[in-house]
């Protein structure tokens, strides 16, 4: 301890308190959304389109007017991906003005489970569209945590689902062999436990072979693939990872078209330079994040067109990692719609007043139509038992130069995921000492 | 001119040999803990309580470690953030398996664990110096990574690898404000300088010194390498764990390996470079130029109103923080610690330099 420290510290606090003051007048109708990204880093290509993709969205709802004549407000952080950057980021946003941060999409498993720590004390809601841990469905013992659209768990009971279909039905799973090749971190590891259930009730043989990160190293990986023979592979990569896994597969001789990514290892991005070689790969989408609606048009003509939109390459707009970004965003804006609709229309709303927005989420087939989703998404009705809403996804196929949609909507099995949720959410309650919240409905 | 020790003589052994010989010195780092454990808490924002103070504060610590093996045993190691995943994997441990547990003793606990772990590695050093030394507690980095990812045991068979902490009390009082928090380190982080500081002074201390600077002529005037380097290893990464426990309960709440990978154990080795090898000191100045430097830079632009791209601030600070580390190892390769130590005697003798 010594002087030299004292100093920073002071004139630290010093110059921090002055610039918050000087900063940040407070305006009455603003609304603040953090926006945790990571543009850096070995995950950037695909945390840029995501970011840009939310970014965009709440752009256009500016454009549009605000929510009931409140702006949004906005401001991105960058986590490079990293537990201890998100940290801060979330601590800096968090307090923001003009009434605090209105919902975190930390965009990282690593990140959303330390701040999931911190949001009950903060009262803070976490969205997770389609990550974070699984059993947060269970919204009496996550009453702040939000993995809207499906989890981990979801996706793979659905591509479960696609492998059978195309198998000629659940009975002929028996015997087979599913490999799930995975990034060794608790994003590819959450979907064992489902796949472990679903490969008891179904009879097929579940392989594992995880992938240190950040994954570019996959020649052992394959030649074990190569060995083994699995009928399909599940690939839960991300970033580097999947063109990795696509290439190795090519090289080991397997099939692409038996291979079935997570929707954060497959967007345009992922396969595109590819092209060829990943012909056949499966992917499978939230929602229907392939589909080119409305809101591309809008966005065009009200943001791009004067030159303010995020993406200033220009070419990511319309990708399925873009698209997926824009759900994000406009499933925070509705939850802040909602939630005026209760609290007060056109006024700024805190975090607290946002989470009951989200629990009460009703998207009818009307209002995404209206928004410019209707093609995007099937109708979401969150409870506060149910989290996620609806689970819907497609899965979709690389034909070499661009996803094209090869199945019907699916949802997740309720038989299969819910007995996991709630026996996975309890385990944790009693690890954490938590009390579930009584839900009413 | 006031920072001058004149007549300040010193008439017992014990007074010559305090820690902070001049007076102005002890009044000054009263004064630090005064403000340090008063005003901070009830001063500082949330923010800069939970996400620099206490950051600071835990690397800090995890720098004096460290500071103990490389600046005073001089045996360097790159196997940081493995002792700090033991120490933070091994308390939770304690505190899952063993509830009754009270949060201070799991915390100790996690350092001791940290200790055997960085004994064992420890031993390739009697064989072994330099940067083959460093090779060698490079693969405790890659041996606890690789442990923590794939022993379902030391996750307690969490489905996802990671772990998360349960809320946090000593004696009855709840450890969930920023503030409370903040003290918890400190009181830690101020305990552990203090010993640390001592240990560096006592007979260890200078046998670990004598080992640096030449492990022959040390044990030719009786010192045994063998226990001078392991006790080097066990204080250090004690110590360490430690931290790791700290960084894990206090300032993560949940974690996974990834917070403890090898560019934790890069980051603790830079501090330890930039603030000075061999200065407990150092070890402060270190955790916060690399703490807190790159937090400035990234809100430096917001600061002016400057509107610039997240990507391009956090692309420039990394070039700017490069930069830096650059320019202090050339104008002072003893670290910050040694140009403060310069500007002390440029002190003592101003306004009238020889």
């Amino acid at each position: 301890m010594d002087r030299k420290n004292l100093k920073a510290c002071v004139a630290g606090l010093l110059a921090m308190a002055s610039l918050t003051i000087l900063s940040t007048p407070a305006v009455a109708d603003e609304q603040f959304i953090p926006l945790l990204a990571y543009r850096t880093g070995s995950f950037a290509p695909l945390g840029i389109p995501w970011a840009d993709g939310k970014m965009d969205y709440l752009k256009l709802v500016n454009a549009r007017g605000g929510v009931n004549g409140v702006k949004i407000t906005y401001e991105e952080c960058e986590t490079a991906y990293a537990t201890d950057r998100g940290v801060e980021c979330y601590e800096r946003l968090k307090g923001h003005a003009p009434t605090g941060a209105s919902a975190y999409d930390p965009q990282s498993t690593g990140i959303t489970f330390a701040v999931s720590d911190k949001a009950p004390g903060d009262k803070e809601p976490i969205m997770t569209v389609g990550y974070g841990l699984s059993q947060s469905t269970d919204g009496s013992v996550f009453p702040w945590n939000f993995p809207l659209l499906g989890t981990y768990w979801t996706a793979a009971d659905i591509m479960i689902q696609d492998i059978a279909k195309k198998e000629g039905g659940v009975d002929k799973l028996k015997g087979k062999k599913i490999a799930l090749v995975y990034h060794d971190s608790p994003y590819g590891k959450e979907p064992i436990p489902l796949l472990q259930a679903l490969s008891k009730k179904d009879g097929f043989e579940l392989l594992l072979y995880p992938v240190p990160a950040p994954g570019v190293e996959q020649k052992s990986t394959w030649l074990q693939i190569r060995q083994a023979k699995p009928n399909y592979v599940l690939l839960w990569s991300a970033g580097i990872m999947t063109p990795t896994a696509l290439r190795e597969a090519q090289a080991s001789g397997y099939p692409r078209d038996k291979m079935y990514g997570i929707w954060w290892a497959g967007s345009e991005g992922d396969v595109k330079d590819l092209g060829a070689v990943a012909k056949g790969y499966n992917v499978i989408t939230i929602a229907n994040s392939v589909a080119k609606d409305k809101v591309h048009d809008e966005l065009k003509a009200k943001v791009y067109d004067k030159g303010e939109g995020a993406d200033t390459a220009g070419n990511t707009v319309g990708t399925l990692a873009h698209t997926r970004g824009m759900i994000i965003s406009m499933l925070t804006v509705e939850a802040i719609r909602t939630a005026q609709e209760k609290f007060g229309k056109g006024k700024s709303l805190t975090p607290e007043q946002v989470r009951w927005g989200l629990e009460h989420l009703n998207l009818t087939q009307d209002r995404l139509n209206e928004i410019g989703f209707g093609e995007i998404m099937r109708p979401v009705k969150t409870s506060c038992t149910n989290h996620t809403g609806d689970d819907w996804a497609r899965i979709v196929t690389w034909d070499g130069g661009k996803f094209q949609l090869t199945s019907d909507w699916y949802r997740s099995d309720k038989s299969v995921v819910e007995p996991l949720v709630k026996e996975a959410a309890a385990k944790y309650a009693k690890d954490k000492n938590i009390t579930p919240v009584k839900c009413e409905d | 001119m006031f920072y001058r020790e004149n007549g300040q003589f010193k008439t017992t052994y014990r007074s010559d040999q305090q820690i902070f010989p001049i007076r102005q010195d002890r009044i000054f780092i009263s004064l630090l803990l005064i403000v340090a454990f008063v005003a901070v808490p009830l001063l500082a924002s949330d923010y800069f309580l939970k996400a620099i103070l206490i950051p600071f504060l835990i690397l800090a610590l995890a720098a004096i470690g460290l500071n103990i093996l490389v600046g005073y045993c001089g045996q360097i190691s790159l196997g940081t953030g493995a002792f700090m995943a033991v120490g933070a994997y091994a308390a939770w441990n304690v505190g899952v398996r063993m509830p009754a547990v009270p949060l201070v003793a799991q915390i100790l606990i996690g350092g001791c664990f940290a200790t055997v772990v960085g004994v064992i590695f420890g031993i390739p050093s009697l064989r072994i110096r330099g940067l083959y030394l460093a090779v060698a507690t490079l693969a405790a980095q890659f041996f606890v990574d690789w442990a923590f990812l794939r022993i379902p045991f030391f996750t307690n068979h969490s489905s996802s690898g990671s772990v998360s902490v349960p809320a946090l009390s000593i004696l009855g009082v709840s450890l969930q404000t920023a503030g409370a928090k903040y003290l918890f380190v400190l009181c830690f982080v101020v305990v552990f300088a203090l010993l640390a500081k001592n240990l560096v002074r006592s007979a260890i201390g200078r046998e670990w010194m004598a080992i640096r600077d030449m492990d022959v002529a040390a044990s030719v005037i009786g010192i045994r390498p063998m226990y001078a380097k392991l006790s080097a290893f066990a204080v250090s990464s004690f110590i360490v764990g430690v931290a790791g426990a700290l960084w894990g309960f206090l300032h993560l709440g949940s974690w996974e390996p990834l917070a403890f990978d090898l560019n934790r154990s890069f980051q603790l080795l830079f501090m330890v470079i930039i603030g000075g090898l061999g200065s407990i000191v150092g070890s402060f100045y270190g955790a916060a130029f690399i703490v807190l430097v790159p937090v400035l830079l990234n809100h430096i632009p917001s600061w002016f109103g400057i509107p610039i791209a997240v990507d391009t601030a956090t692309h420039i600070e990394q070039m700017i923080f490069g930069a830096l580390i650059v320019f202090f190892l050339i104008a002072e390769p003893h670290g910050l610690a040694r140009l403060w130590s310069i500007g002390k005697e440029k002190l003592r003798i101003w306004p009238f330099p020889h």
